[in-house]
């Protein structure tokens, strides 16, 4: 009887017993990355070890290297939580020194890469080193009690981002790192999801198969920032790129003319000019992806500021080039 | 052959990385260190060394780059200054932590505000809790010996710790001395090839480097950096008799000057312990009981070579160019830990003096030595003492 190929390598970097909280989205997206990452070495190079991580501080750091135990099979060093770029660029350097073949991951979560971690990060995309960058973006500050982080959400809940009175949440418009890393013109950047594993796989091969550096950015849910359902993790990531929330997008040697858009699904529509998506008409509203989550429970007596999250979707959609049609829920 | 030539202490420094042959060197240009990385660049582009050098965007990166290569297995260096090195402070910690012997060359400046690009020992000083080894040069050729000396130690199993290397900004960084450089031949026989025991990032066996401690372990991981400073006391004993004999230039961690029948010792380190010793000649020409020492080793503090320094003396005088608030100087500190159990022990006094790059002359000393008189004779006298201080501008 013939036997299947696994869609992916039954091979573990990212082994069983970690401490990550039930549900933890970061944790499947560090999973599939690190499965994806020995794949492409193994295609690469011929061996699918080939690769060493370099981390930032932050709840998948802690929560997989507590002394005396490792969840990584995998050469592993953390430093500090705003340098892991800086780190993985001496680790490519000694790599290259010492003749020894494969590639740096360099993991960081949103605020270790869009806030503290940010010009360590430039710098390495701009020295040109051979580090695949993944940012896996759970939009707060998770490891230290939900804070708000410049990738954190319009609208959303956060300790340092309270509902009240005079608040209605998050006020200003997320921080789009992937755009900033494109704009160092390197030859690959990509947004994904854990919503979408296949596409998100697919990607982080594509990242560590092109020489020179890459950056990844996963959205991945966490149930106790978003204070969500633990077995819903990735219908809610689903239905944050069915909704329109969360593009999915790669952007090559920072040709912004030439973004590739993957179709989010969901019964949208979309319309391509010469191949190329130029406009998606959304058929989920967003409140959709919001309801599942405590976070925006709040908005929901502020329809005004769901209305505001519309047109900063849109705007940000504009950016990729899309013109999109975002619905409101039906009366 | 070793070549005798002239070169600033910069040069020196980049002579010692160079024929140190680290693998991986990242750097950030700060005034005075500059020439530093400048000079490495012209190495590597000239293939005179074979090393990856990182053109990284800040110090904290540097240091940063520098850990991430040192936890893969290779020899790494770099160099800094004051607010680079102050910008550094957070992976100093984590560097030593970790148990990687990286050395950094210091060109000593004090800290801002206000800005001063000048010679004062703030910007080191302020790291001697981080668990680096220290040492401070007194001359450009001390800054090339120390730099090689400081790879051994900190290579040293025993050790396995961080080094960085002072020398004042400035009046060495800047100024070109007599320097020989030693034959590279030699150099490889004295440092050898840095071949860490364990693997290092290394997939065939991997490794996790840098975790999270719970209190249960995070004491312990601490008390193995303060017994490796503490081993360092032996193994730099060692290094420099090793050195003395390959190279024939002598290193103590407490060098003294005609201290033998010394009432009176100025205690010192860097360039300014040339300067105090050309004073005690001046002093002893005017039947002044006067000696020098000079701490070439301030991490590990030197306590027990301290305390045999403090047998031969009635006042020690620490001339210090830094300020440690409400104790005086660091040395006034490690000097009073070191002697306060000790049954007899000489009155401590303590002076700052050539913060920012004020000179220090004839007439500062003076000023200090009618204090340290005072001690001698019984007499009054403040234990912290801020001399040359323009008190007309306060």
């Amino acid at each position: 009887m013939a036997v299947r190929k696994p869609p992916i390598t039954t091979r573990e970097y990212w082994a069983p017993g970690h401490a990550a909280c039930a549900g933890c989205g970061c944790a499947t997206a560090l999973k599939l990355a690190t499965k994806a990452f020995s794949e492409a070495m193994e295609e690469k190079y011929g061996d699918p070890n080939a690769f060493a991580i370099a981390q930032a501080t932050g709840c998948m750091e802690v929560v997989s290297a507590v002394f005396p135990y490792t969840a990584w099979k995998v050469p592993w060093v953390h430093v500090a939580f705003e340098n892991a770029a800086a780190a993985a660029s001496g680790v490519e350097a000694a790599w290259k020194k010492l003749g020894r073949k494969g590639k740096i991951l360099a993991i960081g979560g949103d605020g270790g890469t869009a806030d503290i971690g940010l010009q360590a990060l430039s710098g390495m995309l701009e020295r040109r080193h051979n580090v695949v960058y993944l940012m896996y973006d759970n939009e707060a500050y998770m490891n230290t009690g939900i804070q708000r982080s410049s990738s954190t959400p319009y609208g959303a809940w956060t300790t340092t981002s309270p509902p009240g009175k005079y608040s209605i949440g998050e006020d200003k418009p997320k921080k789009w790192v992937a755009l900033i890393a494109a704009a160092h013109q390197i030859p690959y950047v990509a947004t994904a999801s854990i919503g979408n594993p296949f596409d998100f796989v697919r990607k982080m091969k594509k990242a560590a198969k092109v020489d020179g550096p890459a950056f990844v950015q996963v959205h991945c849910t966490c149930p106790t920032g978003w204070k969500s359902p633990l077995e819903k993790g990735v219908e809610i990531a689903r239905l944050a790129i069915e909704t329109g929330v969360w593009p999915l997008f790669e952007i090559e040697n920072g040709d912004f003319f030439n973004i590739k858009i993957q179709a989010p699904g969901g019964g949208a529509k979309v319309k391509r000019e010469g191949g190329k998506i130029v406009a998606i008409e959304f058929k989920k509203p967003i409140e959709e992806y919001l309801k599942l989550q405590g976070r925006f429970k709040h908005l929901f007596k502020r329809p005004e500021a769901i209305d505001e999250m519309r047109e900063q979707i849109k705007a940000m959609w504009k950016v990729l080039g899309v013109d999109v049609t975002l619905p409101k829920p039906e009366e | 052959m070793p070549i005798r030539t002239v070169m600033k202490a910069n040069e020196a420094a980049a002579w010692a990385a160079k024929l140190a042959k680290p693998k991986v060197i990242a750097a950030f240009p700060i005034t005075p260190s500059t020439l530093v990385p400048e000079k490495i660049s012209e190495f590597v582009a000239n293939g005179e060394l074979d090393a990856e050098f990182i053109k990284v965007e800040s110090e904290h990166s540097a240091i940063s780059a520098c850990v991430g290569a040192s936890a893969a297995g290779v020899r790494t260096f770099t160099a800094t200054a004051s607010q680079g090195l102050a910008l550094m402070h957070e992976v100093i910690f984590i560097a030593a932590g970790m148990r990687l012997p990286i050395v950094v060359a210091v060109g000593n400046r004090a800290l801002s505000a206000p800005i001063n690009i000048w010679n004062d020992w703030q910007d080191s000083i302020s790291e001697r809790d981080t668990g680096w080894l220290q040492f401070y040069a007194e001359n450009n050729q001390e800054a090339l010996d120390l730099i090689l000396i400081a790879f051994k130690v900190a290579e040293d199993e025993r050790v396995l710790l961080p080094a960085m290397v002072g020398f004042d900004a400035f009046i060495l960084t800047h100024t070109v001395e007599p320097v020989e450089i030693p034959d590279q031949e030699a150099v490889d026989e004295f440092l050898g090839e840095y071949e860490p025991k364990y693997a290092y990032l290394d997939p065939a066996k991997p490794i996790t480097q840098g975790t999270l401690a719970f209190p249960a372990h995070y004491m312990e991981a601490r008390y193995t950096v303060w017994e490796a400073n503490e081993n360092a006391k032996k193994v730099i004993d060692e290094v420099f008799a090793e050195f003395e004999k390959r190279f024939g230039r002598k290193y103590q961690k407490v060098e003294e000057y005609r201290t033998d029948d010394a009432e009176i010792i100025f205690v010192t380190m860097g360039s300014l312990a040339g300067t105090v010793k050309e004073y005690v000649d001046h002093l002893r020409e005017q039947g002044v009981r006067a000696g020098a020492a000079k701490l070439t080793v301030y991490r590990p503090f030197p306590t027990e070579e301290v305390r045999e320094l403090a047998k031969k003396a009635k006042v020690i005088a620490l001339l210090e160019k830094n300020v440690t608030f409400s104790v005086g100087g660091a040395l006034f500190q490690d000097f009073s830990r070191a002697l306060v159990n000790l049954d007899e022990r000489p009155k401590v006094v303590d002076f700052i003096l050539g913060l920012g790059g004020r000179d220090v002359t004839f007439k500062d000393l003076d000023e200090a030595l009618e204090i340290a008189q005072k001690a001698l004779n019984g007499e009054e006298f403040d234990e912290v003492n801020w001399i040359g201080l323009r008190k007309e501008i306060l």
